[in-house]
């Protein structure tokens, strides 16, 4: 769903404004060095998309994470929440955003939801990006027919729209958040899997591979401390848009109705219940949290795009 | 040619063998069984032993394994949906022709809007067009299909009343096709996503294709920049859309799925939905089998029609 988990798509970078990145040395004197993270930061930060999204980000994260110690609701008590105000009443000074149909402050459910929602993301690209890193460099780098069975699998789960495996696994086990990060996190390995894969069959046929194997590296060593770290910058990029894509599924699986159990909520499951009573002219109870999926996909997307044309033009200037 | 083909038809059964090898995992790693599953939380043991003994799942998991492969490749027997009292398979039959016409035009129509807007942000690379074309295509991409469904609804249907509120119910394709009002949201919705990385993919396929030896030797030899536009850099740039389109199929079918639960439109993706919800699991398993079998056969298509039309593929 996210435009960095198409592998075919390579070339997302002109889509940002072409700001000059490059700055070419003249008169022959060589461009600073620093060291590798230096590097990326400095044609990172030159983006101007992409510190607007990371700083959208950070501010996403504080809001939801450290909002509710500056703006207490009450998000799990729906008897408590009638006492102190009246269900899908409009945005006012009482409620910043209004509240919805079980009478919750709605800005609250924001933060309440994003919690849900961020962690989700977060974990689940975490998983996703370790678990196929793992599974890509190993089949990459013993080849043969290793590589083929397993790659085999990859495909064979790569046929299955994601959505539906989702669904599936959600429906079979008993869902909770926990069960919720398990499932996105396995399903959207694959990409990794197949990215760091290529990768890892360049790799191995480079001197340094070779000359680890002379003197006398395992397999182990050579995989965990010499592959894995050259295909960093692709690892890195693809966690970014999967970040954004583990909270686009879970905002799906939310909206169909098997998202987060109640009573956490997620902004998917807030826009699911929002709609019915978006109808009636009761805006405030979706737009919000639409804008709030949106704003952070974005964001995630242009941070992407800037890590993956700071790691290209790392790799240029060697 | 003919060696292309068997190979990458031989890739696909493999394919097609391994998704229902992991739907028959699937549907015997549920908690309980599946006795459980179908029969409800509140079975008792007797009445599970029974079900087991009456369906083969007492069997060693090899019989089991190999009649379920017989029994969907001789019978078609998807399974028996214990809550919609029907098989899966008559279930699916009267939804499936819906929702390929959803996805059929709904493809056929972003490549339609794809195309011309790919090749526009290239002749206006770097253009005020070019910018805002890319700002919107980032924006649709980002928005999760229910989202751009449920706004659309609101606005052309609630609001404007251009467009009736849910789709054609009708149970039949013909009953579907003779609304085709009702089809006009639904169809933006699925092709939005489509339409947003196909034409930025596009643009730079153009970008590249525009940029090779052979259009500077067209125009060397006098051709105007329509021809060399459609001639020369279209055909080329176009090849790379097929293998894409190939690859963009799960998250089409996917997007079906959400777009006809949005919609309401009866369609395999809104029965997967309602099986979800109610628990339905082998109707749920039936459903997924079809999406990745047609999942399989569109990308297979698809690479043949890549290989008919670039003869470099085929010869290699």
């Amino acid at each position: 769903m996210g435009i960095g988990s198409n592998p075919l798509i390579f070339d997302e970078a002109e889509g940002a404004a072409p700001d000059s990145s490059a700055v070419t040395p003249s008169g022959g004197e060589a461009s600073s060095t620093g060291g590798f993270a230096i590097q990326v930061l400095r044609v990172f930060v030159e983006n101007k998309l992409a510190v607007v999204g990371a700083v959208v980000i950070l501010f996403m994260v504080l809001f939801c994470f450290l909002g509710p110690v500056f703006y207490h609701t009450n998000q799990t008590n729906a008897q408590l929440a009638l006492l102190n105000s009246v269900e899908n009443a409009a945005p006012s000074r009482a409620h910043v955003f209004g509240t919805d149909a079980n009478g919750f402050d709605m800005l609250g459910r924001i933060m309440y939801g994003g919690k849900a929602s961020l962690e989700v993301g977060f974990a689940a690209a975490a998983i996703a990006t370790v678990v196929g890193v793992l599974w890509g460099a190993v089949a990459g780098f013993f080849g043969g027919w290793v590589d083929t069975v397993m790659m085999r699998i990859v495909d064979v789960l790569l046929s299955i729209p994601l959505l539906f495996l989702l669904i599936v696994l959600a429906v079979i086990f008993p869902r909770s958040l926990g069960l919720l990060i398990l499932v996105i996190g396995f399903t959207a390995w694959l990409v990794p899997a197949r990215l760091v894969r290529g990768e890892t069959l360049v790799l191995r046929v480079r001197e340094f591979v070779q000359a680890v194997r002379v003197m006398g590296g395992t397999s182990r060593r050579i995989v965990l401390r010499h592959v894995v770290p050259n295909t960093l910058g692709t690892i890195i990029v693809n966690a970014t848009f999967q970040v954004a894509d583990a909270i686009l599924y879970l905002a799906a699986l939310g909206f169909i109705g098997l998202g987060v159990p109640a009573p956490q909520t997620d902004w998917g499951s807030m826009l699911s219940n929002g709609v019915d009573y978006a109808a009636s002219g009761y805006w405030w109870e979706i737009y919000p949290a639409g804008v709030v999926i949106v704003l952070v996909v974005v964001a995630f997307n242009f941070v992407g795009d800037a890590l993956r044309d700071a790691f290209e033009v790392r790799l240029q200037r060697r | 040619m003919i060696f292309y083909l068997i190979r990458r038809i031989f890739q696909a059964i493999v394919v097609l063998i391994g998704v229902t090898f992991l739907t028959f995992i699937l549907a015997h790693v549920i908690p309980g069984g599946p006795a459980r599953a179908a029969l409800g939380s509140r079975a008792t043991p007797g009445q599970l032993a029974s079900f087991n003994a009456q369906n083969g799942y007492d069997l060693p998991i090899w019989d089991q394994l190999y009649r379920y492969f017989e029994g969907l490749i001789l019978h078609f027997n998807l399974g028996y949906s214990y809550k919609a009292n029907q098989t899966v398979r008559s279930l699916i039959l009267s939804r499936l022709p819906k929702t390929l016409v959803l996805l059929g035009i709904s493809t056929v129509f972003a490549v339609i809007i794809a195309v011309p807007l790919g090749i526009l942000q290239t002749v206006r690379r770097y253009k005020p067009i070019d910018y805002a074309l890319t700002g919107l295509s980032f924006i649709f991409y980002a928005m999760p299909a229910f989202l751009l469904g449920t706004l659309l609804i609101l606005y052309f249907a609630i609001d404007l009343k251009w467009f009736p509120v849910a789709a054609p119910s009708a149970s039949t394709v013909t009953g579907i096709l003779a609304d085709p009002r009702g089809l006009v949201l639904p169809i933006l919705t699925l092709s939005a996503i489509t339409i947003a990385s196909f034409s930025r993919y596009m643009r730079s396929s153009m970008m590249e294709a525009m940029a090779e030896d052979y259009i500077r030797t067209a125009r060397a030899k006098g051709a105007g920049s329509l021809r060399v536009l459609f001639r020369h850099a279209l055909r080329n740039a176009l090849i790379p859309i097929i293998t894409l389109l190939g690859l963009s199929l799960p998250t089409i079918v996917g997007g079906a799925l959400i777009t006809e639960t949005v919609f309401n439109y009866p369609g395999m993706g809104l029965l997967t939905t309602n099986a979800a919800l109610n628990d339905d699991v082998p109707l749920l398993l039936g459903t997924t089998l079809v999406a990745a079998f047609a999942t399989v056969v569109g990308s297979l298509l698809a690479d043949v029609l890549y290989a008919v039309v670039d003869p470099r593929v085929r010869y290699h």
